[in-house]
């Protein structure tokens, strides 16, 4: 290996695309663990916790890149404590200290000040890319501080994010020289924009194609910006609601006629039924459609739209679709690859809307189909091993059903069966969620079958420690796991504690371990963080040493090489 | 692992999928406590409370634990009040979970109907939008009619099973609404986002006493802004968690709830505290436009009052102190340090 010129070495390199790929041969010696840090264009560090910023900073001094990932997953489902961490800040000061020639950032589930980002908007004059997903601890202040300051902004992404509203003049920010934007998705935000801004804006980027506005955008608004960007390729409208009588709405449809490159729509805020056929004339181009914010479009208007779009590949719904529907769906889009059916009424009704029935049609319609969330009210074995058959490909399965807990309806059984076919099946299979009645012996079958597997979401299922043991054992590339309402103990955790650090994390939340078994393992594994997340109410007598048998309610342990966090707060305890 | 089947019938009165119980030979019932945000922690007593709802044919158990001890419980509520011998857990390799139930969404610590000592509750997340409450609570029930024993002794299936006609029949005179069910924590796993579409387009609830503000009160992931409220004539007060809405209109809404049945248990006191039928509840609308018996005031940061609505939900948000539902017939003599806003007579 000496005798090649790094240079070469570093062509060679680039051609290595994933960071896995990257950080393999940095190991491999000396010579090329330099040539590979010092060309290393793009970092991605999926818990914020697992490695200083400083760090980062000083091995890869001409990063470009940086995707950072913060809270667990289940805080989405608000399970984690509004304040367990996962701030931006010390990455942002980190790089703007010792990398200011960054371009791109992406952020998931982190706490974002304004301070940050006014802080980003400032220290890297070539910065092109921010996308912020399911962040939050920011306000338009701070965008508009990145509108200000950031002369070649391309990209802004604010995907699911909880921005407090400061008021419309973040967008008028952006100066007229700005003519960069190629995408930009304001989506989350709740309140007001300059409707007159977000117009010229438009006009003046000639490059734009992602364009996702938010809720406080009329219908109006929206059929002036068509006029002036045609080339859009990715389009979320704002509120989808107007007179269809009216002038203004043959005026949209006819812009939107113009726009032959418009490939996702989304959106459709307050979207009646009437204004749908506006979006007619484009939808045999469509591969991407989001009707999952539209809750008065159902049954039969959905299916006359669905049955122009014989192209679409991702389709996002709510489940007032219904199997019928659902069928529709089957023998029309027949390149579908990606299919997200939401709950529509949280609590469950009294109907139920979408079952096994329509999965079933959806599997035999799309052989294509590799990823999936969909949530119904009921599943039986016999369908998922339909399922199983029809769609070898899945790579993402989740599937849940509302009542946790609930066993097949026709036979009572549990769904051990089903999901073992499921994983059997799809040799793919990378990311897979589970529900209903499930015992220990659904993951044997998981631990026996699903190789790939690396992400596995549990709740209320399994009986004993087994399961959990099955699932560790086997799952030889686990990389996320997360548990709850389960009823694995501290024999569980503790039986394989060197498996946690091959993995990145492990959550476990009303489970059966005890503060002791969560100490023992801290023990073993120094370089774990086990985090006891210790939530306090004020009508609660906290006992301020809880015995070790104590049951734990929060757990979330990840290998690090950075040690205990400095910011974490009072009720989280790394042990 | 060999299953027994055992047949239930939960609802109060249609008939239902039959349930099965997946019990493995060797081993007892072992009633699944829930934490579902649940400060476990602060339990002294390692007693856990178990909400034990769910739609017709949801219900199931799997498994027992020998070890486990069971309190009696008082089936009416589905509220359980279960101690757990943890210690055994953990020196138990083999000890076996039984599935868990639904989570309640109830503080720990509170439960009504038990049979023996209890705190009393906060108030009581019951509701729901038309869910059936008693399947649960009766299964629970044959699980919970076994008495407490002083040391770990092996609960066997007969036993469980011998009150199993009894604690049915008392489940059935519950008092809970049929449509309540609790929300779980956390369940199912969409985004809040997303919940909040769902409930705009559904904004009644089936409520008990302070039932939105509770349903608001579980989303213990974000930091609630909790600000009194008092209405007149009604002596105790209330909180609600202003983070939780978006805009007046749903706050109107919330209050309504909050307040419909402290409202008419006041105006007949024989009926406080039970459940009546929706219809029978006057809501309390007009808070916000002058045009109902009541409206909406709040103290800002300044100590001034204000008229609910005048300005920005946001700012209203930040400044906000503690709110009031007053009679609109007593707001003149109130000095309100609103700004000239025209109410439309109506």
């Amino acid at each position: 290996m000496t005798y090649f010129p790094e240079e070469v070495v570093e062509h060679i390199f680039d051609f290595l695309e994933s960071h896995r790929h990257r950080n393999t041969v940095s190991t491999v010696c000396k010579a090329w663990y330099r040539v590979e840090r010092l060309s290393r264009r793009s970092v991605f560090v999926g818990n914020c916790y697992a490695v200083r910023p400083e760090r980062v900073v000083v091995r890869f001094p001409g990063v470009r890149s940086l995707s950072v990932k913060g809270k667990p997953h289940f805080a989405d489902f608000n399970l984690v404590p509004h304040d367990w961490g996962g701030f931006a800040l010390p990455w942002i000061e980190a790089f703007a200290r010792g990398c200011p020639g960054l371009e791109e950032l992406r952020l998931k589930r982190m706490v974002v000040s304004d301070e940050s980002l006014e802080l980003l908007a400032r220290s890297f004059p070539n910065f092109k890319v921010l996308v912020l997903v399911s962040c939050e601890g920011f306000s338009t202040d701070g965008l508009a501080a990145i509108a200000t300051h950031c002369r070649v902004l391309r990209e802004l992404d604010l995907q699911e994010n909880e921005v407090e509203d400061r008021g419309p003049q973040w967008l008028s920010c952006f100066p007229d020289s700005c003519t960069s934007l190629v995408s930009l998705n304001f989506a989350c935000l709740k309140g007001d924009v300059n409707a007159g801004a977000l117009e010229r804006l438009v006009a003046r980027c000639p490059n734009i194609r992602t364009l996702r506005l938010n809720r406080a955008v009329s219908v109006d608004s929206l059929s002036k910006i068509l006029a002036r960007a045609p080339h859009l390729v990715d389009l979320g409208t704002g509120s989808f609601t107007m007179d269809h009588r009216a002038e203004a709405y043959h005026r949209l449809m006819n812009n939107f006629t113009k726009c032959k490159s418009l490939k996702s729509l989304s959106g459709f805020w307050d979207a009646s039924p009437r204004c749908l056929p506006a979006v007619y004339p484009i939808c045999r181009n469509l591969t991407g459609l989001n009707l999952s914010y539209a809750p008065a479009i159902q049954g039969a208007d959905l299916i006359k739209l669905i049955r122009l779009c014989l192209k679409l590949q991702r389709l996002w719904v709510l489940d007032c679709i219904g199997d019928k529907g659902l069928a529709v769906v089957a023998s029309t889009c027949k390149e579908l690859q990606e299919l997200r059916v939401f709950p529509s009424d949280v609590c469950g009704a009294g109907t139920a809307v979408v079952t096994e029935e329509g999965l079933v049609a959806i599997s035999s319609g799309c052989p294509k189909l590799n990823s999936l969330l969909y949530f119904c009210h009921q599943m039986t074995n016999a369908a998922l091993i339909t399922i199983a058959k029809n769609c070898p490909h899945f790579t993402r399965f989740r599937l849940c059903i509302l009542d946790p807990g609930k066993p097949d309806p026709v036979t009572n059984q549990p769904l051990d069966e089903g999901f073992g076919a499921i994983v059997q099946s799809c040799k793919d299979l990378r990311r897979l969620s589970l529900s209903g009645l499930l015992t220990d012996q659904v993951f044997l079958y998981i631990g026996m079958y699903a190789e790939c597997l690396e992400m596995l979401s549990i709740a209320f299922a399994g009986d004993s420690d087994k399961g959990m043991m099955y699932v560790l054992n086997g799952c030889k590339n686990m990389r996320k796991l997360e548990i709850r309402d389960s009823p694995f103990g501290d024999a569980a955790l503790l039986e394989d504690v060197g498996k946690y650090e091959t993995m990145r994390s492990l959550w476990m939340s009303s489970c059966d371990i005890t503060l002791r078994g969560c100490k023992t393992l801290a023990a073993k594994m120094p370089r774990l963080n086990v985090e006891v997340i210790n939530e306090r109410d004020e009508s609660d007598e906290m006992e301020e040493n809880p015995s070790d048998l104590h049951r734990v309610e929060k757990m979330y342990v990840y290998r690090t090489v950075a040690g205990p966090r400095n910011d974490a707060p009072d009720f989280v305890w790394t042990l | 692992m060999q299953k027994r089947v055992m047949e239930e019938d939960f609802r109060k009165g249609e008939g239902r999928p039959q349930l099965l119980h997946l019990i493995p030979n060797e081993r007892d019932w072992m009633v699944k406590e829930v934490g579902g945000g649940g400060k476990c922690f602060g339990v002294s007593k390692e007693k856990k409370l178990e909400l034990r709802l769910g739609l017709p044919g949801g219900e199931d158990w799997s498994a027992v634990n020998d070890k486990r001890e069971e309190h009696p419980v008082e089936p009416a509520l589905s509220l359980g009040h279960y101690s757990k011998v943890s210690k055994t857990t953990g020196s138990n390799p083999s000890s076996v979970g039984a599935k868990r139930g639904f989570l309640d969404t109830v503080e720990s610590k509170t439960e009504v109907f038990q049979q023996q000592q209890q705190h009393q509750p906060g108030f009581l997340q019951l509701q729901a939008k038309g869910k059936e409450l008693s399947q649960k609570t009766n299964g629970r029930a044959e699980q919970q009619s076994l008495e407490k024993k002083a040391s770990g002794s092996p609960v066997a299936h007969g036993s469980a099973a011998a009150p199993c006609g009894d604690a049915a029949g008392a489940n059935n005179s519950s008092q809970t609404s049929r449509t309540a069910t609790t929300p779980v924590v956390g369940w199912p796993p969409i985004r809040s986002f997303r919940r909040n579409l769902a409930s705009t387009s559904k904004p009644s609830l089936e409520s008990w006493n302070g039932g939105s503000e509770t349903a608001v009160k579980f989303e213990n992931g974000r930091k609630g802004l909790f600000v009194k409220i008092n209405m007149d004539g009604i002596p105790i007060g209330r909180k609600v968690d202003l983070k939780a809405y978006d805009s007046y209109e749903k706050l109107a809404l919330a209050v309504d709830e909050l307040f419909q049945g402290l409202l008419a248990a006041q105006r007949d006191p024989l009926t406080a505290g039970i459940q009546k039928n929706p219809e029978e509840k006057q809501a309390i609308t007009g808070l916000l436009d002058g045009s109902g018996e009541y409206t909406l005031v709040y103290e800002d940061d300044e100590g001034d009052t204000m008229l609910v609505g005048d300005v920005p939900w946001g700012m209203f948000v930040s400044t906000a102190k503690r709110l009031r539902v007053l009679k609109s017939s007593e707001l003149s003599a109130t000095s309100l340090g609103a700004v000239s806003r025209k109410r439309t007579a109506t």
